[in-house]
């Protein structure tokens, strides 16, 4: 098996007040894509947080390869090699697609490659170079997640995590763009995919957890989950 | 007819002026999405330093912003982070209230150390005009103070559009999660834009040295004007700044014109005072 790249270990984590996540422990090896599947509030876009930086877990400890990462900023973690896509296709809404996607390239490892990594980008969204100079703003759902997806790619990144990027699109959107996923994937990226949607996860993922009440209720191949064991667990039924 | 033209001219070139005045607190609201109460006080720090360092050197007040200018770079940082990063995600007040009394703080330094005296940083082109006809004369100071007004604008424009830092203060203006997420260390990217706004204040700040005396307390008057400029203008637009200037700067001065000088100050207001009843979110705000 290749080589573990990010470990979660009992993370503990609160959002405001309320104790989103009791103890969730998780871990990817290189070239795989997990799904974090939960409904609304089970706590897995407080865990991407607690992991991604912006916001500190109470307790537990992240591993990234074998450097300890727990509670490193942000920007420090872009430039370990881990990206992400923030949930409902957040853009920078007042700047053009191609400034979106430069920005994407902001540490100085990845401005060394920019021009490769746009070329890259270009060739994944071809939408994105015909809408090179327009304002992420005034493009559609679709295309917004599609700037997202391509920035996080221009950090030339090892890992990316999505947070819930199904979120308010159209269903053939969503067919779309998980597409490219698995293309991202084979090209060699590990994934992370937070979701609430039990079918795509499943049938996206090589492995998954499925997150209850803060903590991870079950886990294994997604191959192997039964789709019904998946729902009770998600449920809690 | 030469009146009138002439205080045409002299309203767009103090325009320019003004716009400089008013541009690093517009920048700062843009991005940081902070009021900064002492934006003029920061402006007659400037003057004072530059005041020193001519005293001191004997060098003429323009050369001196080769000191003044990384002197206030380096406060406007450190104040960021030092000050304001702190209390910046406890809501709108705390850091208004912070820049309120680094505004109280730096009036009553200044009063300390340079006393209540007028000072002014005169230097021979003060008081130097180009002739163009008898009746109008074009003073060098504001024709300078305009296309400096002008040249950091176009700057400005092009530093946020060309440049990766630039673009990363923009980014951070728009979303400042995402902007982390990307690899922006959001706090040292306010304390730079911070300096940046600190860095047109001692351009003005020498400017306006050269031209009025100023007072600890001077920098009260300069907040007024840089808040009816960003007003006009439309907070956080560069351009808008510009334009918002010199509409306000003709507003006084053909106010001075046409109802004489002690009206000066008054038209200034009341075209603010309609603009923000009028169009509240500025003339070049979508």
């Amino acid at each position: 098996m290749s080589e573990i790249l990010l470990r979660a270990e009992d993370i503990y984590a609160n959002y405001g007040d309320f104790q989103a996540v009791q103890g969730a422990s998780f871990e990817i090896r290189k070239g795989e894509i997990i799904s974090i599947i939960g409904t609304n509030g089970a706590g897995k876009s407080t865990l991407m947080k607690a992991i991604g930086g912006t916001l500190a877990p109470k307790s537990g400890k992240v591993f990234y390869k074998d450097t300890e990462i727990t509670g490193m900023p942000t920007h420090k973690l872009v430039d370990l090699g881990m990206s992400q896509v923030p949930e409902g296709g957040r853009v920078f809404a007042r700047m053009t697609v191609m400034d979106n996607l430069v920005m994407g390239s902001y540490t100085p490892r990845a401005r060394k490659h920019k021009d490769n990594a746009l070329e890259r980008v270009y060739d994944l969204f071809p939408v994105l170079k015909e809408k090179a100079n327009q304002v992420s703003g005034s493009l559609s759902g679709g295309q917004r997640q599609m700037v997202a997806i391509g920035r996080a790619l221009m950090s030339e990144p090892e890992l990316v995590c999505f947070d819930e990027i199904s979120l308010g699109l159209a269903p053939t959107v969503i067919k779309d763009i998980y597409t490219k996923i698995r293309q991202i994937n084979k090209e060699g990226m590990t994934i992370i995919l937070v979701e609430q949607d039990v079918k795509r996860s499943l049938k996206t993922s090589d492995r998954s957890y499925v997150m209850l009440k803060g903590k991870v209720v079950l886990s294994g191949k997604s191959s192997e989950l039964a789709e019904e064991d998946v729902k009770k667990a998600y449920f809690g039924l | 007819m030469d009146a009138l033209l002439q205080s045409l001219i002299q309203g767009v070139l103090l325009g320019g002026l003004y716009a400089l005045i008013g541009i690093g607190m517009s920048l700062i609201f843009g991005i940081v999405k902070l009021t900064n109460l002492a934006h003029g006080d920061f402006l007659i720090l400037a003057s004072y330093i530059s005041y020193s360092v001519v005293a001191a050197t004997g060098m003429n007040p323009f050369v001196s912003l080769i000191v003044v200018i990384p002197v206030m770079f380096a406060i406007g940082y450190i104040v960021q982070n030092t000050m304001l990063n702190r209390v910046i995600s406890k809501g709108a007040e705390p850091p208004l209230l912070v820049t309120f009394g680094i505004s109280i703080v730096i009036q009553n330094l200044l009063l300390y150390y340079y006393t209540a005296d007028a000072r002014n940083l005169r230097s021979p082109i003060a008081t130097k005009s180009i002739i163009i006809t008898d009746g109008i004369r074009i003073p060098y100071i504001y024709l300078i103070g305009f296309l400096v007004g002008i040249i950091v604008i176009v700057a400005l424009g092009f530093y946020f559009r060309h440049t990766y830092q630039g673009k990363a203060i923009k980014a951070a203006a728009d979303d400042r999660e995402v902007a982390q997420l990307m690899g922006v260390n959001i706090k040292s990217i306010y304390g730079i834009a911070m300096g940046i706004s600190m860095t047109t204040a001692a351009i003005a700040g020498v400017l306006v040295g050269m031209i009025y005396n100023f007072y600890p307390t001077s920098g009260s008057a300069y907040l007024v004007i840089a808040f009816a400029v960003v007003v006009i203008g439309g907070m956080g637009s560069t351009y808008g700044t510009l334009a918002a200037g010199i509409l306000f700067g003709l507003a006084q001065v053909m106010g001075a014109h046409f109802f004489g000088a002690s009206a000066q100050l008054l038209t200034g207001y009341v075209v603010l005072l309609i603009m923000l009843i009028f169009r509240p979110q500025g003339l070049f705000q979508r």
